[in-house]
C-alpha cells in the first residue's frame, strides 16, 4: 500500500512520459489524475492508521534499500510516515489531485499534454519522496527533483525564449540553495554522524548553544541557505515571480500549495536542531518577516494577475519563516497548510481568469468579471478573504496565530509583530486591489474577447479549494481565541504534530495582549482593505493621482526595488565577462602561450644550430680542423 | 590467463580484422568488442571484492637484470575501471558508426589497439609495464584525431601527444630512480609497484627539492597533464573539439582516467609524505579547475568545446576527492571516475549525432530543437542532469561524495567547492536553453526536416542511459568493490602495502619464479 | 761551409711537409673549384707523405715507407673516385663550384 502511495505518480509519469506524443488531454489526464487519486486514497489509509495509534508511537517507516553506505555514512532509500509527513502527504496528493483534474481542462488545447501530466506526476513523486524520507539525503533527493521538475514545467512552452529563460533561472537560483543544502548535510553528518532525522533529533544536546559558530548553528544556516532558495526569501526569491512563465495550474502546485514550502517544511522537521541554534532562528525569523514585508510591497504595484499573486506566495512564506524562526512551528504548518489552499484556489481561480481572456493576464485589461464568471468569482472571494485573514476564515487563524507568536514566544520581538502587521495591511491593500481590477467595477475586457465561466473540471477543483479555504481554519484554532469560542475547539493541528516537536516553553500569555494585538491588526487591515476598495473601485482615479504624489517609492516599488537588474549588473555580468577574460586571456593567452614558449625554445634552438650546419663543405672542413687542433691542444696540455 | 586475455585479447581482435576485407570490418569490429566486453564481465565472477589484496596475478620474469616483469593484478580500483573501458568501446564503436567513412579498417584497428592499451595501463603492477601501456595508448590515439578529425586534426593531435609525451618522459626517469632505489633499500631491483610500495624514500619537510620531492612532481605532471588537471588543460579542448565522436567518447570517457588513476596507483601511495605535504596546493587546484572550467564553458561558443572544459571541471572534482585522502572523497573519485566516463561520453556521443545531421556544432545556431527532434532532446536532457549530478543519476552521488570527503578534510575547500555545483547547472542549462528551446536558429531552418534519433543511435545510448540510472541509484554495486581497497589506502597512509592473492598451481603453471 | 750549407736535417725535410700541408688546406678550405679542391687534397696527402718517408729514414723503421705506399695507392684511388664524381656533378648541374652544392643546408 505504501508502494502504492509513493510510485502510483511514478507509474503516471511513466506511462505518460512514453506517449509523450500524445496530444489525447482527456486520457493523459485521467491517468495522471488517477496516479495521483490512488495516491491520495492510500494516503488517507495511512491517515487511518495514524489516528489509530497512540500519540507517541505514530510512525510507520518502510525501507527500500541501502542506498549510499561508504564508510561510515550510510542513506538509506527509506521512508516515515509520521503526523508530519502525513500532513503533507494529504495536502501534496489532495491538492495536486485537485489541481491535476483542473489541468484537464485547462490544457484542453495543448500541443503535448501527455509530456505536461507527465511531468506534473513526476513532479509529484518527487515531493512526495522529499516529505516521506527518512532521512536528509532522501530529502535531497526530492528536493532537487521538485527543482528539476519545477525547470521542466516552468519552460513548459518553452518555444519563448523568456519562459525557457525563466526556467533556467528558477533551477539555477535553486541550485544556490541546495548547495548550502549540501553543506547542511555535511555539516550534520559531521557533527552528529548520521543523516537519518529521528537520530539526529535524539543527539542534539538539550541546552541551546548561544554562539554563532558552533556546529549546530552553521548547520541550521546552511540548511536555510536551501530553504531560502526552495522557498523563495531574500535574496533568493527572485525566480518565483519568473517561474508564472510556466502554466497556471504549475503555479498553483508548485509555486504556490507544495514545492516553495517545502523550506517551511525542512525546518518543522528539523525543529530540534533549530531549537538547539537560537541565532539560526533569529535570523530565519528576520529573514521571513523582511520577505514578508518586501514582497508585499512589490505586490502593491502589479498589474500581470500572476505576478500579484506571485510576490503574495513569496510574502505569505515570509510568515511561515517568521512563524518557525519564532519557533511557532505548528503555526508555520498550520499557515502551509491553509496558505495551500487559498493560495492554490486563488492560482487555479487566475487561471480561470486566464483562460477566459485567452491568455491575458494584465489586469488593466480586465474587471467587471463578476457577472462573467460568478463561480469563479465567488471561489475567489473565499481565498480573497482568507489570504486578507477576515475572521474565521482559515487565513485569520493561522496568520493570527504566526502573529501572536511573533510576539509572545521567547524567541520573538515586537518589532517582528509590527512588520508582520504591517505587511499584512500590505496584503489586504493588494489583495482586494487584485479583486477589485479583476473582478468587480466597470469592464475594460477589449471587444474581441468574450469571458465565459469555465467547465466544470475545473470549476469543481475551486469550489472544493474555496470550501477548504473556508472551514480548514478550524483545524488551527489558536489556544486564545479557542479558549472563547463556542465548543472550545483545539488546535488539533499543533497537537497531531506534537510529539515530534522540541522542547520551547511558551506560555499561553495574558488573553487580553493577544486579543488586543488581534484588534490592532485586524482594524488596520480592514481600514487598508477599505482603502483599496475606494481607489479601484469607488474612484479609479485616485490610483493616478496618488501614484504621482509619491512617484520615486513607486517607480522602485514597481520596478521591484531593481534587484534583478543588481543582481545582473553586480554578480551574474562581472562574471560572464570574467569568464571570458579567463577563456582569452588566462587559457589562450597565458598558460598556452606558456607552453608555446616552451616549445619555442626548443624550436629556437634548434634554428640556432641550423645555422651551422650551412651546407658548405668548406666550412665543414673548417670545423674538423677546429675540432683537431682543440683536441691536439688539450693532449699536449695534458 | 584471463587478466592476459582481457588485454591481450582485442590486440588479437585487431590482427584478425585487419585481415577482413574493408566493408565487414565494422560489423566484426563491433561483435568482437562486444563480445570482448561480454567476457571481462566473468571478472565478476572471479573477483573478491572482500579483500584488498591483489587477485588473479600472473608474473613471468621479463628483464631480470632490470627487475622488470610482465606483472598483471587487479583490485578494488582498477576493477570498474576495465569494465568500464570494454563497456565503452563497443558504444564507441557504434557511435562511430556513420561518421568514419574514410580508411575504416585503420580506425577499427587503432581502436581495439588503444582498448588493449587502457586496459593493460589498468591492470599493469609492473612500473614499466605500466608505462608501455600507458604510452601505447598514445600511438592510437594520435592517429584517431589526427586522420579521422576535424580541420585542425594535425595542429590537434601533435599538441595532444607531445604535452602527455613530455610529461610520461620524465615519469619513465622517476621510475628508472625508483627501481634502483629498490635495488638499495630493499636488496633486489624490482620495477614492481608493489615494491615501490615498499620504499621508504628521503624526505625532509620544508624543503622543496629533495628526493620524494622531486619524484612526487614528476609523476604528478605525467598524470597531471593527462588528467587534465588546471593549468595543464589547454590540449583537451583542442583535442576534443577536432576529435572524431568516437575518439572524444574514448578519450573523455577512459583517457582522462588514466591520469587520475595513476594518482591513485602511484602519487597517493609511493609519496606519502609529500602528499601530506602537497595535499593543499593539489587541493586547491582542483578547486579552481572545478570553478575555473566551469566559468569558461559558460562562455563556449562550440557544443564540444564546451563539453571539453565541463570535463576539465569534473576531473578538478576527482583530483579533489583524491586529495581529500578519506573513504568519502576517494569512493567519491572513484565513483566519479566512472560517471564521468559515462555521462560525458554520452554526451560526447549526442553532439556527434546532431553534428552529423547538420555538421555545426555552434550553439547560437540551434535553437528549438526540442521541437524537431524531441527524442534527441528527451535524451540530451537525461544526460545533462546526470552531467549537472542531480540526484539518482550517477553524476550525484560522485560529486556529493567528493564534496562530502573535501569538507571532511577541509571544510573552507569543500564550501568553495560546492560553487561548482552551481555553475556546472549554469553551463549545462545555458547550452540546453539554446539549443533546444527558445526560437528556430539559422541552422534548424535549414534543415526542416531533420530525422530524429534512428534506432541504432538511441540503441548505442541506451546502455549510457541505463548506467546513469543505475549507478545513480545503485551505487553500492560500484562502491562495493573499491570499498577495501581503499580503505587499506586510507588506513595505511605511510605504510601502504598489498598483498598477493596466489594459488599455488597458478604459480606453477605460469612459471613465476620470484618471490612475491 | 758548404757542408753546413747542404746538412739538410730532419727539419727541413718537416718544414717543407708542414708547408706543403698548410697550402694544400688552404686550398681545401678556400678553393671554390672542386677540381682544385681535390689537387689540394692530394697535395695535403703528399704533405704526409713527406713526413712518413723522414720519419722512416730517420728512425730507420721501414713501416714508414710502406705506409707512404699505401697512402699513394688509396690516393690514386680516391682521385679516381673524386673525378669521377665530379664528372657526374658536371654532367648533371653543368656546375663545378662547390658553393653551387649546399643542398645540405639545415
Amino acid at each position: 500500500m505504501f508502494y502504492v502511495l509513493l510510485f502510483a505518480p511514478l507509474l503516471g509519469f511513466l506511462i505518460n512520459g512514453f506517449r509523450f506524443r500524445s496530444t489525447n488531454a482527456k486520457l493523459a489526464g485521467t491517468i495522471a489524475s488517477g496516479a495521483i487519486l490512488l495516491s491520495f486514497i492510500s494516503a488517507l489509509f495511512y491517515f487511518g492508521q495514524l489516528i489509530k495509534m497512540p500519540a507517541e508511537a505514530r510512525s510507520l517507516s518502510f525501507i527500500l534499500f541501502d542506498w549510499i553506505q561508504v564508510g561510515d555514512f550510510s542513506a538509506q532509500m527509506g521512508f516515515t510516515l509520521d503526523p508530519l509527513s502525513m500532513v503533507m502527504t494529504l495536502i501534496i496528493t489532495g491538492v495536486g489531485f485537485l489541481i491535476h483534474l483542473f489541468s484537464v481542462g485547462y490544457m484542453d488545447h495543448d500541443e503535448r499534454p501527455a509530456k505536461y501530466f507527465a511531468y506534473l506526476n513526476f513532479f509529484v513523486f518527487n515531493m512526495l519522496l522529499l516529505v516521506l524520507g527518512n532521512n536528509l539525503l532522501v530529502m535531497f533527493v526530492g528536493w532537487e527533483g521538485v527543482g528539476l521538475c519545477s525547470y521542466l514545467l516552468i519552460g513548459f512552452w518553452f518555444s519563448d525564449p523568456e519562459k525557457a529563460a525563466a526556467g533556467m533561472k528558477a533551477f539555477i537560483t535553486n541550485r544556490i540553495g541546495d548547495a548550502g543544502f549540501l553543506l547542511g548535510i555535511f555539516t550534520i553528518f559531521l557533527t552528529f554522524g548520521t543523516v537519518t532525522f529521528t537520530e539526529i533529533a535524539s543527539s542534539v544536546p538539550a541546552e541551546p548553544l548561544t554562539g554563532w559558530t558552533s556546529p549546530i548553528t552553521l548547520a541550521c544556516l546552511f540548511l536555510f541557505i536551501g530553504a531560502m532558495g526552495k522557498s523563495a526569501q531574500i535574496p533568493l526569491y527572485v525566480w518565483l515571480p519568473d517561474a508564472m512563465a510556466g502554466p497556471t495550474p504549475v503555479s498553483a502546485l508548485i509555486h504556490a500549495a507544495t514545492m516553495v514550502t517545502a523550506g517551511v517544511y525542512m525546518i518543522i522537521r528539523m525543529n530540534v536542531l533549530f531549537l538547539a541554534a537560537p541565532n539560526a532562528m533569529m535570523i530565519v525569523a528576520i529573514v521571513g518577516a523582511l520577505t514578508a514585508l518586501m514582497a508585499a510591497t512589490i505586490g502593491l504595484a502589479q498589474n500581470d494577475i500572476k505576478k500579484v499573486l506571485a510576490y503574495s506566495t513569496v510574502s505569505q512564506l515570509g510568515y511561515m519563516f517568521l512563524a518557525v524562526g519564532v519557533g511557532a512551528f505548528g503555526a508555520g504548518l498550520a499557515h502551509l497548510m491553509t496558505h495551500a489552499f487559498f493560495k492554490a484556489l486563488m492560482f487555479l481561480g487566475s487561471g480561470s481568469v486566464i483562460h477566459a481572456m485567452h491568455e491575458e493576464q494584465d489586469m488593466r485589461k480586465m474587471g467587471g468579471l463578476k457577472k462573467y464568471m460568478p463561480i469563479t468569482h465567488a471561489t475567489f472571494v473565499c481565498g480573497w478573504l482568507a489570504i486578507i485573514g477576515f475572521p474565521f476564515f482559515s487565513g485569520f487563524f493561522s496568520k493570527d496565530e504566526i502573529l501572536w507568536m511573533s510576539f509572545h514566544s521567547p524567541r520573538g520581538h515586537w518589532l517582528l509583530w509590527v512588520v508582520g502587521v504591517i505587511a499584512a495591511m500590505f496584503t489586504a491593500f493588494y489583495m482586494t486591489r487584485l479583486m477589485a481590477m479583476t473582478f468587480w467595477g466597470k469592464s475594460r475586457v477589449p471587444e474581441s474577447i468574450h469571458p465565459h465561466e469555465s467547465p466544470v473540471t475545473m470549476t469543481i477543483p475551486l469550489i472544493v479549494l474555496g470550501f477548504l479555504s473556508v472551514f480548514a481554519g478550524w483545524l488551527c484554532v489558536p489556544h486564545g481565541l479557542g479558549s472563547v469560542l463556542p465548543g472550545h475547539p483545539h488546535n488539533f493541528l499543533d497537537q497531531w504534530i506534537h510529539p515530534l516537536m522540541g522542547k520551547l516553553e511558551m506560555g499561553h500569555g495574558s488573553l487580553g495582549m493577544e486579543f488586543g494585538l488581534m484588534g490592532v491588526s485586524l482594524v488596520l487591515v480592514f481600514a487598508s482593505a477599505f482603502m483599496a476598495y475606494r481607489f479601484y473601485v469607488v474612484d479609479p482615479s485616485l490610483p493616478q493621482k496618488a501614484q504621482a504624489r509619491v512617484k520615486g517609492l513607486y517607480d522602485l516599488v514597481a520596478n521591484k526595488y531593481w534587484v534583478d537588474e543588481g543582481y545582473f549588473k553586480f554578480i551574474i555580468n562581472p562574471l560572464v565577462r570574467l569568464s571570458r577574460h579567463l577563456w582569452a586571456d588566462v587559457d589562450v593567452k597565458l598558460i598556452d602561450r606558456a607552453t608555446y614558449s616552451i616549445s619555442d625554445l626548443f624550436k629556437n634552438a634548434g634554428g640556432g644550430l641550423r645555422m651551422v650546419q650551412s651546407g658548405n663543405m668548406q666550412v665543414y672542413a673548417l670545423y674538423i680542423l677546429i675540432g683537431v687542433v682543440v683536441s691536439l691542444f688539450f693532449l699536449m696540455a695534458r | 590467463m584471463v587478466l592476459s586475455l582481457i588485454v591481450f585479447l582485442p590486440m588479437v581482435y585487431a590482427l584478425f580484422v585487419a585481415g577482413l576485407p574493408e566493408k565487414a570490418v565494422k560489423k566484426a569490429t563491433l561483435g568482437l568488442s562486444i563480445i570482448h566486453f561480454l567476457f571481462s564481465l566473468s571478472l565478476l565472477q572471479f573477483f573478491n571484492p572482500d579483500t584488498a589484496n591483489l587477485q588473479m596475478v600472473e608474473r613471468l620474469t621479463w628483464m631480470p637484470e632490470l627487475g622488470v616483469t610482465y606483472f598483471l593484478g587487479i583490485d578494488g580500483i582498477s576493477f570498474w575501471l576495465v569494465l568500464l573501458t570494454t563497456f565503452l568501446t563497443p558504444i564507441v564503436i557504434a557511435g562511430s558508426w556513420s561518421s568514419i567513412v574514410k580508411q575504416e579498417k585503420a580506425f577499427h584497428i587503432s581502436m581495439l589497439v588503444l582498448e588493449s592499451a587502457m586496459i593493460g595501463s589498468f591492470l599493469a603492477f609492473d612500473s614499466i609495464l605500466f608505462y608501455i601501456f600507458f604510452e601505447l595508448s598514445l600511438i592510437p590515439m594520435y592517429f584517431i584525431v589526427g586522420i579521422w578529425g576535424g580541420e585542425n586534426r594535425i595542429y590537434a593531435t601533435l599538441k595532444f601527444f607531445i604535452y602527455t609525451m613530455a610529461g610520461s618522459l620524465l615519469m619513465l626517469a622517476g621510475i628508472i630512480y625508483l627501481i634502483f632505489q629498490c635495488d638499495t633499500q630493499l636488496g633486489q631491483i624490482s620495477a614492481s609497484v608493489l615494491d615501490f610500495y615498499k620504499l621508504d624514500l628521503p624526505f625532509v619537510s620544508g624543503r622543496l627539492l629533495n628526493p620524494q620531492n622531486v619524484l612526487f612532481f614528476i609523476f604528478c605532471l605525467a598524470f597531471a597533464i593527462k588528467v587534465p588537471m588546471f593549468p595543464f588543460h589547454t590540449w583537451l579542448p583542442d583535442a576534443h573539439v577536432q576529435a572524431p565522436t568516437g575518439g572524444s567518447m574514448i578519450l573523455a570517457g577512459v583517457m582522462l582516467k588514466m591520469g587520475t588513476y595513476g594518482f591513485l596507483r602511484f602519487v597517493l601511495p609511493v609519496f606519502p609524505e609529500s602528499v601530506a605535504e602537497y595535499t593543499p596546493l593539489f587541493m586547491a587546484l582542483g578547486l579552481v579547475g572545478i570553478i575555473y572550467g566551469a566559468l569558461v564553458a559558460m562562455v563556449q561558443v562550440d557544443m564540444k568545446k564546451l563539453v571539453a572544459y565541463s570535463s576539465v571541471s569534473h576531473m578538478g572534482y576527482v583530483i579533489l576527492g583524491l586529495f581529500a585522502m578519506n573513504m568519502m572523497g576517494l569512493q567519491g573519485s572513484l565513483f566519479q571516475m566512472l560517471a564521468h566516463g559515462i555521462s560525458t561520453g554520452a554526451l560526447f556521443l549526442l553532439v556527434g549525432v546532431i553534428y552529423e545531421r547538420t555538421h555545426s556544432r555552434e550553439i547560437a545556431a540551434y535553437g528549438a530543437l526540442a521541437k524537431a527532434i524531441p527524442i534527441y532532446a528527451i535524451s540530451f536532457l537525461i544526460i545533462t542532469f546526470s552531467s549537472i549530478a542531480v540526484p539518482m543519476t550517477n553524476g550525484f552521488v560522485g560529486e556529493f561524495l567528493i564534496l562530502f570527503g573535501t569538507f571532511q578534510a577541509s571544510p573552507y575547500v569543500g564550501s568553495v567547492a560546492v560553487l561548482g555545483v552551481i555553475l556546472g547547472a549554469a553551463y549545462m542549462l545555458w547550452m540546453v536553453k539554446k539549443v533546444f528551446f527558445g526560437e528556430e536558429g539559422a541552422i534548424v531552418k535549414k534543415y526542416p526536416d531533420m530525422p530524429d534519433m534512428n534506432w541504432r543511435e538511441l540503441a548505442t545510448l541506451a546502455p549510457l542511459v541505463i548506467m546513469v540510472f543505475w549507478m545513480g541509484l545503485f551505487p553500492g554495486t560500484f562502491l562495493r568493490v573499491s570499498e577495501k581497497s581503499l580503505e587499506n589506502l586510507v588506513k595505511n597512509k605511510h605504510n601502504y602495502n598489498i598483498s598477493v592473492e596466489l594459488k599455488e598451481d597458478d604459480s606453477r603453471s605460469l612459471g613465476v619464479n620470484s618471490e612475491l | 761551409m758548404l757542408s753546413n750549407l747542404f746538412s739538410i736535417g730532419i727539419g727541413h725535410y718537416l718544414f717543407v711537409s708542414g708547408a706543403l700541408f698548410v697550402m694544400g688546406m688552404l686550398g681545401v678550405l678556400l678553393r671554390k673549384n672542386i677540381l682544385v679542391i681535390l689537387m689540394s687534397i692530394e697535395l695535403m696527402l703528399n704533405a704526409v707523405n713527406v713526413a712518413f718517408v723522414t720519419f722512416a729514414y730517420y728512425l730507420n723503421d721501414v713501416n714508414g715507407a710502406v705506409i707512404v705506399l699505401f697512402v699513394i695507392a688509396i690516393a690514386a684511388t680516391e682521385a679516381a673516385v673524386g673525378l669521377a664524381l665530379v664528372v657526374l656533378l658536371y654532367k648533371n648541374f653543368k656546375e663545378v663550384n662547390i658553393r653551387f652544392f649546399e643542398h645540405l643546408k639545415g
